[in-house]
């Protein structure tokens, strides 16, 4: 499993053939980001400034979570809000200041733009820092997009890290080196990788975002960061804006991913060969161990994937590899070709990848290709079992902690048991 | 701006989905941003249908907002007439859809369809779901059934004799509440009075059924939210009279059997002599004597929470202390159920409202939605849901009407089985600290080995109870406080109350355990 090296050469000069399509996209908007990144940074609140519909999808979304007290709301416009653009102004003004009176643990406060409030042009970058200049030094306000027409389901985790990092404390000059890893990662994935991480010897190493809206990392130009998620586009280039420079690595799903993603960075750290393989090694192992349950189950199954989250891409390459699936197509909201390389250049040649969607038409090439397992959002789940299809349902699949290795069980039993069930019903 | 987490109801173009996903050859194509097909899931997974809602989404995104969004809608609803041959066509826009001003009415009509196309006008920003869905129902039902309609002033001519009498049962839509089992428990009572079904709508209706409503004798409006206005055309247009009466509860059930049996000409005793319902009995056996005056809460659509009321207090012998709806809509027909329990309605979809007042109430039973459910969970008082907004195990796999006398019985365990639950809780509780029961002795059920780690303390209503309400000098002495913890947690809140405002009036403090008794004196129980 030592695919990395050799692949470094045709890293961005992927040409694969992709089929890009329009038509009706059957996917979230960015604003479900809000459901686990509201969870990520603890005292940190999501006001969407959208309409009903908005709030509609956000409790859909959110299932019983929305009774715990969460740190997100809606400010619905109303028609008098529409009215005049200055009213609006002075409306959001007054929720603000009400919602930290009743929050006052609430030290960041993200202004999420939707669809209704980009389309009337309210300026919540405007917003932001009147309301920032307002509240400071307690409460930092800052704004991002998460509407349909703009952000594609994670791409919202992508819009919200990439308004943080402007905010990000510069590192002195002269500090040592920091590897920065950018990407919501469950608490859990994180202390393993930083564990991970200090066992080779990387002393100087922050996430993105922190738990904490004051424990934010530094950055710098001797930052070097490593991307834990494939949808960080905007992120991407706001750090390198700050001047940091990224990782090229497959992301961090299965055994292969995994020990790529921590070579790259012990090789930017110019970490000793050998302490790395014992820092990764019983993991590794482990891994191997998870893996195998499931491997009967998926081994030589035809799997098809509708866009969703741009996980796609590196998990139908674990799928492949590492489960010895076959993939029939692989669909993805936005292909980013140069983080997406290493991953992309893992893929078996021949086979079929789409970016976009026209949600007719591949459904039409979904059910003619019969695959054994199909994974979709849940609008179309349902609606394909009842064809007679298994699917996995792909929301899941950000939901769940499924990088690293101590994880990487998890993510194949995640594929493994729609196809276990189907075998045991008898009914 | 109005601030929200939780909304009772969706936007109005999620009514009209109701509405399409209800019937069967008829789509609706909506002009609405990428992520709107969120409301897909609503049907597929909270309802659980095997088929996608008969929706197209013009799922326009930023780089389409320069101009040709307008071609994009009228590719959309071509692509989508070609696809699924409806045989009749909804088209509109969602919230943002409405503010980029694309027209889907003539844009619809210049593609110039062989169906009839129907425009919606759902003001996004002013209403809400349930009258979306009356709006979509009642511009179906005069787009389709307005070409058969006799002329203005005509009498409707009398029904020949010996036809058995018909009717239209409207109402009932995708993703309502118990909807599907309603219409079979009308079905069959309709069935028992001999009255003929002409059309079930839109719930699994044709368009063409549509025409053929004024075929109808007369009407039976299940759910006037949703129904009510269409029935009120129908009436006007073809005189059919409707059946106001919604048959939820033995004495509503009866009192629209009447209704339905004056309507078709035909003989109710057998129909009222029906024993199928079990509730009168249940409710006088002697096990059901402890439901005598509970204090119970009530909150949901206007149609389901006044329905309860009458249960409740008629059925049930429980007393109302609350009563309200969210359906601002039939704000009047609430505040006029209230008022015959002596109560102020609370007409509002704000849940913080809804949670102050159930905490300021403390009542031993709530009855209301998905969110009630969640309230009167924080608050420890027992729960059951009578309306939507529900989630998915309110879309049950058995048979469980809300309507006829089935209905009644489901409605008679429903409700109070989490009275009883809260009863054995209270039983484990207060035997804690018995040998047997002790926080390290596992569930019987597992056997003797099986240990548990200690259980969290139970919540106490009181404590979840906004502290302000609570005199803040007051201090209860520490006997007080564990004779206290006797009594069921279900009623404890009210206790707390009850013996705080005593004890504030009469400026006793600390409250003892005398004060304690002393209250429960003066309020009784």
């Amino acid at each position: 499993m030592n695919a990395l090296a050799p692949l470094a050469a045709v890293q961005g000069c992927d040409e694969r053939p992709v089929l890009r399509e329009r038509g009706q996209r059957e996917v979230f908007c960015g604003l479900t980001g809000i459901m686990w990144l509201h969870r990520k940074i603890q005292d940190a609140f999501f006001l969407i400034v959208g309409s009903r519909t908005c709030a509609h999808l956000m409790q859909s979304a959110a299932g019983v979570m929305i009774f715990a007290e969460p740190r997100f709301a809606t400010a619905i416009i109303e028609e008098k809000d529409l009215a005049g653009l200055a009213d609006a102004n002075a409306e959001l003004d007054a929720v603000v200041a009400r919602l930290l009176a009743r929050r006052p643990e609430i030290r960041l406060l993200f202004l999420v733009g939707s669809c209704p409030s980009e389309v009337i042009k309210l300026d919540l970058s405007r917003a932001a820092q009147r309301l920032s200049q307002r509240f400071t030094p307690q409460v930092r306000v800052l704004n991002y997009s998460g509407s349909g027409i703009e952000t594609t389901f994670t791409q919202g985790e992508d819009a919200c890290l990439a308004a943080l990092v402007p905010t990000l404390a510069e590192r002195p000059s002269g500090a040592a080196r920091q590897l920065l890893v950018a990407g919501v990662l469950a608490d859990a994935v994180e202390d393993q990788f930083r564990r991970l991480f200090a066992a080779m010897g990387i002393a100087e190493i922050g996430f993105l975002p922190a738990r904490r809206a004051g424990a934010m990392p530094e950055i710098g130009p001797d930052t070097l960061y490593l991307l834990a998620q494939p949808f960080l586009t905007e992120t991407a280039r706001a750090l390198e804006r700050r001047g940091a420079t990224r990782l090229p690595a497959p992301f961090p799903l299965g055994i292969e991913g995994t020990t790529a993603w921590l070579r790259a960075a012990a090789e930017a750290f110019a970490i000793c060969p050998a302490r790395f393989e014992a820092a990764i090694t019983p993991g590794r192992e482990r891994a191997r161990r998870a893996l195998d349950h499931s491997r009967g189950s998926l081994a030589g199954r035809r799997v098809f994937f509708f866009p969703d989250s741009q996980l796609e891409i590196p998990i139908a390459r674990f799928l492949s590899r590492e489960m010895g699936m076959e993939l029939v197509e692989v669909g993805t909201p936005y292909l980013h070709r140069d983080h997406l390389a290493a991953d992309l250049a893992m893929l078996p040649a021949g086979i079929q990848l789409s970016e976009g969607q026209d949600v007719d038409r591949q459904l039409g090439r979904c059910i003619a290709a019969a695959p054994d397992l199909t994974v979709c959002g849940l609008g179309l789940a349902n609606p394909l079992e009842a064809l007679g299809l298994t699917t996995k349902w792909a929301i899941e699949l950000v939901f769940t902690p499924i990088q690293g290795f101590e994880q990487a069980g998890d993510l194949a039993e995640l594929f493994a048991r729609p196809l276990i069930r189907r075998a045991a019903l008898e009914v | 701006m109005h601030l929200t987490v939780w909304t009772y109801e969706g936007p109005p173009h999620i009514g009209a989905m109701r509405v399409a996903t209800a019937m069967r050859d008829v789509h609706y194509v909506l002009h609405a941003p990428q992520g709107d097909t969120y409301a897909d899931l609503l049907f597929t997974m909270i309802e659980r249908r095997g088929e996608r809602p008969p929706v197209t989404y013009t799922t326009f995104q930023a780089r389409d907002l320069g101009g040709d969004t307008a071609d994009l809608f009228q590719r959309a609803a071509h692509e989508a007439f070609e696809r699924f041959k409806p045989a009749a066509m909804l088209v509109g826009a969602s919230c943002t859809g409405e503010l980029i001003q694309d027209d889907p009415a003539g844009l619809a009509r210049a593609l110039g369809l062989p169906i009839p196309v129907i425009p919606l006008e759902l003001p996004s920003y002013q209403r809400k779901e349930n009258w979306g869905a009356a709006e979509t129902f009642y511009q179906l039902v005069r787009h389709l059934a307005s070409p058969h309609a006799p002329k203005p002033g005509a009498p409707r001519p009398p029904r020949p004799a010996g036809r058995p009498a018909s009717c239209n049962i409207l109402g009932p839509t995708a993703l309502g509440f118990r909807h599907r089992d309603d219409v079979r428990a009308v079905t069959e009572l309709l069935d028992e009075l001999g009255v003929v079904i002409n059309v079930v709508a839109p719930w699994q209706a044709a368009a063409a059924d549509l025409a053929r409503l004024g075929e109808a004798d007369f009407n039976v409006v299940l759910y006037p939210e949703i129904a009510g206005q269409a029935a009120q055309w129908l009436k006007r247009q073809f005189g059919q009279p409707m059946v106001a009466t919604v048959p939820i509860g033995v004495g509503a059930t009866r009192d629209f059997i009447v209704e339905v049996a004056r309507l078709a000409e035909v003989d109710a005793s057998l129909a009222l002599a029906d024993s199928a319902s079990r509730l009168p009995w249940y409710s006088r056996s002697v096990d059901s004597t402890y439901l005598t005056r509970k204090r119970v809460f009530i909150f949901g659509d206007a149609t389901h929470a006044i329905a309860a009321g009458r249960i409740a207090s008629e059925e049930l012998g429980f007393t109302v202390v609350g009563l309200g709806s969210y359906s601002r809509e039939r704000a009047r027909d609430m505040r006029e159920a209230a008022a015959r329990y002596g109560l102020e309605a609370l007409i509002t979809d704000d849940y913080l409202e809804v949670e102050a007042a159930c905490a300021a109430l403390q009542p031993e039973l709530v009855l209301g939605t998905q969110m009630e459910r969640h309230i009167a969970k924080r608050l420890g008082i027992p729960c059951a849901v009578i309306s939507a907004p529900v989630h998915v195990q309110d879309f049950p796999a058995r048979y469980s009407p809300q309507m006829g006398f089935e209905g009644a019985n489901v409605i008679f365990d429903s409700w109070v089985h989490p009275l009883m639950m809260g009863l054995e809780e209270h039983l484990l509780g207060m035997f804690r600290d018995d040998f047997e029961f002790h926080d390290g002795a596992g569930a019987s059920h597992l056997g003797h080995g099986a240990t548990t780690p200690p259980a969290a303390p139970v919540p106490e209503a009181a404590a979840a109870a906004p502290a302000a309400d609570r005199p803040i000098l007051l201090s209860w002495a520490a006997e007080a406080e564990l004779e206290l913890k006797k009594i069921p947690f279900f009623v404890r809140g009210k206790a707390r109350r009850n013996t705080e405002t005593f004890a504030g009036e009469r400026g006793i403090n600390p409250i003892t355990v005398e004060t304690l008794y002393d209250a429960k004196a003066h309020f009784g129980r």
